[in-house]
């Protein structure tokens, strides 16, 4: 170790207040209402008549240093220094003057490229992994399938013209950091980890069999060396031991295709959070653009832009019409695969006599 | 816009990125764009740039991760070696460093620059704003120019993010700064929770990872219900606040069907209803899920008796199923030193019964599902509620401790227990 004195430790998060705008400081808990003046402007009124505006633009979310300086230099003209980002990745920019807010919508567009909007019912930004960027289990990109997505989607992320806001996500393996959204985007494999037996050294087998969720995995010897063998009837290619040894490569490209899933929702709002399901499976793994993904998408959000009642998210339309009029108005096909069959499977069929005929 | 396909390509000879380069079309701001401009900067860019267009042309990836640990940290840096390193040398070690962003991603421009001036002095100087863990990242670093970034940017007064089997990086809504439903202070609590379990974030020894994150209200903005381990969900007891003058301006504007469909028959509990142009609430069954505040948003409020609810065990789908938060708190006050100590006591309580008992990589939604709810809240030291659960059980099959008749004389040392009792009559054994 050199005797370089090192910086201090543990410092933990940074302080908040010197990083709020002075006027959301001055008002810190003081709010008393908010509107949208348009989509992807809001204004929010605090006890004693303060008025601050907001403007939220979409970012790509990887950014050179050169596109953080613009956004600081748009900040520093307009919002005296200051600015937020939101849980979906977008910049928000925050000022007290009105007469402010077309400059530095001018400016945002110009100098950044960023598209105003991502409030209310509208599409907001998709919250998306890290893909063949940086991650090392991905079997599909997720920067790239979000550009490719948001510009097919951009003027939905620009209006409100849905019956409620539209979150999606994309996760590039089965594990799934996108999380729950009204539309997700994730990878499926196909077959049992390819082992290579060569290389189980640099893995804790112990670990690796306990890792299987199937109880696939099994110890085993080849070539004098100790390693493992997966059952390939128990195998639900769910890529757990993937994640723990990176010698169970569960990933194909020739194999590997695309599923949606609809109706995950977070908000504790009416029904309260549900799960996202199974809507189409086998869409083919196609960069640079992914074009099937992008037209499923679509075919989902204009059945549930026609047919949705206002505040229904995506999940509580189809609660209401039911599964089967999802499928009949947006073409896609239901199949023995959309059936749960998993450990709480009974709890999802029909256990009643309510069918619409 | 219209001339984007002129701004394509850079000066940089060494990009050969014709599939990439697709996404440089559209109206979406493009990151490829970006990063390639970036690359006549730092040269390291365009070699990723070219890994990441083999990757598009073959499916594949060329990522491979490994650790690497600053010094007195266990982790905060997610290194990854590039398994093309021969042809993209400068990717032979090529890591993130996650950085705990300001509590709601709040930042002034002299901090953000501050960010971006060292991640480029040291890195690549991509970044990431943020990852869905939470943190803001910084990427490109070799393993020297790793431990350079971390104490030039800890010297600066930020600091690493967690990872592995850890307390991650908590995430929090805009709350009180900016939003008139918060119902506390997210930011502070936020901050003093990262701080107070500083040494649980970035030196990992949990069973597995565990998220706290944090929203001001139930609309749950940051995402906690689904995303983390521990949601801290803002709420209020007694009735909410309701001016009703407001609400007959909103029913004279919208209509009393607009307000029927979309407010009062939407409500979980049916719990509200009209009156003329006032709305009647029935308080006691209000369950404060926020719908008809964000729909008459200007004549409603939540309560001003507030605090927070506190749930347990989400987490994606990996091993067993999805599971999703479930109440443990129903309520808690969260404005003094002394309420946020109650705070501290119970995720203290929660990691050790969790950590004493857990299994490896065994999340705690997981550990719950394991032991059951009943015996997690006896494990903690908590009372059981009503209202931590949808229903009472189904299953009639049930230890009940003081039921259970007495066993024999020693039996009780006998581990485990062994039931040995012979049938009171022959004809019952008959």
């Amino acid at each position: 170790m050199s005797a370089t004195k090192l910086a201090p430790r543990d410092q933990g998060a940074p302080d908040y207040i010197k990083c709020l705008h002075p006027a959301m400081v001055k008002n810190y808990g003081k709010w008393v209402e908010h509107e949208r003046i348009r989509p992807g402007v809001l204004v929010y009124t605090a006890e004693n008549g303060d008025k601050l505006y907001t403007v939220r633009a979409g970012s790509p979310r990887t950014m050179s240093p050169t596109t953080v300086r613009k956004i600081c230099d748009i900040a520093d003209r307009y919002c005296d220094g200051f600015l937020r980002f939101s849980m979906r990745t977008n910049v928000e920019f925050s000022l007290t003057k009105e007469e402010d807010i077309e400059p530095l919508i001018e400016a945002i567009k110009t100098e950044l490229g960023f598209p105003i909007g991502g409030t209310g019912a509208s599409i907001s930004n998709i919250a998306h992994t890290q893909g063949w960027l940086h991650c090392n289990l991905p079997a599909t990109d997720a920067a790239g399938a979000v550009k490719a997505l948001m510009d097919d989607l951009i003027e939905e992320f620009e209006n409100e013209n849905f019956p409620n806001r539209v979150k999606i996500s994309t996760s590039c393996c089965q594990i799934n950091c996108g999380r729950h959204s009204d539309i997700a985007i994730i990878v499926q494999h196909h077959h049992a980890p390819r082992i290579n037996h060569n290389n189980m050294q640099i893995c804790e087998l112990p670990k690796v069999v306990a890792i299987c969720p199937a109880a696939a995995i099994r110890p085993s010897v080849v070539n004098g060396n100790p390693t493992v063998e997966v059952v390939d009837e128990k195998c639900m290619y769910c890529g757990a031991c993937h994640g723990q040894c990176p010698s169970m490569e569960i990933r194909d490209a020739d194999t590997d295709t695309l599923s949606i899933w609809v109706g995950g929702k977070g908000a504790n709002t009416r029904g309260g959070p549900s799960l996202m399901k199974l809507a189409v499976w086998g869409l083919p793994n196609n960069p640079p653009r992914w074009p099937e993904v992008s037209e499923a998408v679509r075919t989902i959000l204009n059945a549930y832009r026609e047919g949705a009642q206002d505040w229904e998210r995506v999940g509580e339309w189809i609660e209401r019409i039911g599964w089967q009029r999802f499928f009949e108005k947006t073409g896609f096909t239901f199949t023995k695969y959309h059936i749960e069959d998993g450990p709480n499977a009974m709890w999802t069929y029909n256990r009643s006599t309510h069918v619409r005929i | 816009m219209a001339n984007k396909q002129d701004e394509k390509g850079t000066n940089n000879p060494g990009l050969n990125t014709p599939l990439l380069d697709e996404l440089e079309d559209g109206p979406w701001p493009s990151f490829v764009s970006d990063l390639k401009q970036w690359s006549e900067t730092k040269p390291q860019v365009a070699q990723l740039l070219n890994q990441l267009e083999e990757s598009y042309e073959n499916r594949w990836n060329y990522w491979t991760g490994t650790v690497l640990n600053v010094s007195g940290y266990g982790g905060g840096v997610i290194a990854r070696l590039s398994d093309k390193a021969d042809k993209y040398p400068d990717l032979a070690e090529f890591h993130t460093i996650r950085v705990i962003p300001p509590p709601g991603f709040v930042y002034s421009t002299e901090r953000l620059r501050n960010l971006a001036d060292i991640c480029e002095r040291h890195g690549a100087g991509i970044l990431q704003l943020h990852g869905l863990t939470g943190d803001a990242l910084a990427l490109g670093f070799d393993n020297e120019s790793t431990f350079e970034a971390a104490e030039e940017l800890m010297a600066n007064g930020w600091d690493l993010g967690g990872s592995g089997a850890a307390l991650r990086s908590l995430q929090c809504c805009v709350g009180q700064a900016r939003c008139e439903m918060a119902c506390f202070d997210t930011m502070k609590t936020t901050r003093g929770l990262t701080n107070h379990y500083i040494d649980f974030l970035h030196r990992p020894e949990f069973m597995y990872k565990f998220k706290i994150k944090i929203s001001g209200c139930a609309n749950d903005c940051a995402n906690a219900m689904i995303g983390s381990d521990m949601p801290i969900i803002g709420t209020w007891r007694g009735p909410m606040q309701i001016d009703q003058q407001k609400v007959a301006e909103y029913i004279d504007e919208k209509g009393v069907e607009h307000v029927i469909d979309n407010v009062i028959t939407r409500c979980p509990t049916r719990c509200l209803s009209l009156k003329g142009k006032e709305l009647v609430v029935d308080d006691e069954n209000c369950v404060r899920c926020m719908h008809c505040i964000n729909v008459m948003h200007k004549a409603l409020l939540p309560g001003k008796d507030r605090g927070v609810t506190i749930c347990l065990g989400a987490k994606r789908t990996l091993k067993i199923g999805d599971t999703m938060s479930s109440v443990i708190v129903p309520f808690l006050k969260l404005e003094t030193e002394e309420d946020f100590e109650n705070l501290t006591d119970l995720i203290d309580r929660v990691w050790e019964f969790w950590n004493d008992n857990g299994m490896d990589h065994e999340r705690i939604g997981e550990f719950i599902a394991r032991v059951g709810l009943g015996t997690f809240l006896e494990g903690c030291g908590l009372e059981p509620d009503p209202r931590m659960v949808q229903s009472t059980r189904t299953s009639p099959y049930i230890n009940f401790e003081e039921l259970a008749p007495g066993r024999f004389e020693g039996e009780s040392e006998q581990q485990p227990k062994v039931w040995n009792r012979e049938p009171e009559s022959s004809e019952a054994a008959g």
